[in-house]
């Protein structure tokens, strides 16, 4: 099955390349953005026993450095 | 007792050789050079060092995967068991990944790589790493880095500066780290991980040896122990 992990910046922490990209945006015209966060999308092809457990734990052990990001598992059904 | 040094090398690495030399310098042994896939450090070691560089090309975080790698393994039971493990630039990184000391690098706020020599002051002269300084004393080193963005909850700050754990401060601001955190020891105080990089300052001829003492002292501190 396809599963994926998103990583974002916990709130709070401050977050240089969402604040690089909202210039960037302005600097673009668009107007009426009022913040940016970046973050990151890891997509992984597991054996369809691979339990939520499991996943969590790689996403604790290595996916996800949780003194400074939260991770939010999306599972994909399969087609 | 000949000082017993080894220098941790992860694909990408680019700093071991120079913290090596630094090592064999100083005390006059050569260190041991151990490769990151190596399960098992050699015996008896006095002092490790995780150089700087770019360790896995920085892939998913920086630090993050050579912290994960066999050799790590070892060097956490060994800092563990009291042995002095410092962590420069990138080891420092792979320090805070593998849970050794507190908080997280993050790319730097300026969001641009700085180069430069950084003035520093010892906020620690009482540990292994930093006797050979005075209290208080200001020191230049350089730094090299794109992700030396300190960060820690501020629980996490207040615990570390109450402890006396903060070893160096950046006097200028350097990177957006919080309060200025150019380099932190664990609770122990036999794991320093810093930014700046002391064994790039070992000798006047080749840009100012500041760095110098920070190694001495180790050797110093083991000897007499």
């Amino acid at each position: 099955m396809k599963v994926r992990i998103h990583v974002s910046l916990k709130p709070g922490v401050l977050d240089p390349q969402g604040r690089a990209v909202h210039h960037a945006l302005e600097g673009l015209g668009f107007s009426g953005v009022e913040d940016v966060r970046v973050g990151r999308l890891i997509e992984l092809e597991v054996a369809d026993s691979t339990s939520e457990a499991e996943l969590e734990d790689m996403c604790r052990k290595l996916l996800a450095n949780t003194v400074i990001e939260n991770f939010r598992i999306e599972t994909m059904e399969t087609a | 007792m000949a000082f017993r040094s080894a220098v941790i090398t992860f694909p990408g690495s680019n700093c071991d050789r120079d913290l090596a030399v630094a090592l064999e310098k100083v005390s006059g042994t050569p260190a041991l050079r151990v490769w990151h896939g190596d399960a098992e450090l050699p015996e008896r070691l006095d002092f490790i060092g995780v150089p700087g560089g770019f360790s896995y090309g920085d892939y998913l975080r920086c630090g993050a995967i050579a912290s994960r790698s066999p050799i790590m393994r070892a060097v956490i039971e060994a800092a563990e068991r009291g042995v002095p493990v410092l962590g420069v630039c990138n080891g420092f990184q792979v320090l805070t990944e593998s849970g050794l000391l507190p908080g997280a690098l993050m790319r730097n706020a300026q969001l641009t790589f700085t180069c430069r020599t950084a003035p520093l002051r010892v906020e620690n002269s009482q540990s292994l790493f930093t006797g050979g300084y005075e209290q208080g004393q200001e020191i230049m080193l350089p730094v090299a880095h794109h992700d030396g963005n300190y960060f820690a909850d501020e629980d996490t700050l207040d615990r570390i500066e109450g402890e006396g754990r903060v070893a160096f401060r950046y006097l200028d601001t350097c990177n957006g780290s919080r309060r200025d955190i150019a380099g932190i020891l664990n609770h122990a105080g036999n794991v320093l991980g810093m930014m700046p990089h002391p064994e790039r300052a070992i000798e006047s001829d080749h840009g100012g040896s500041d760095g110098r003492a920070l190694f001495e002292s180790a050797v110093k501190g083991l000897v007499a122990a």
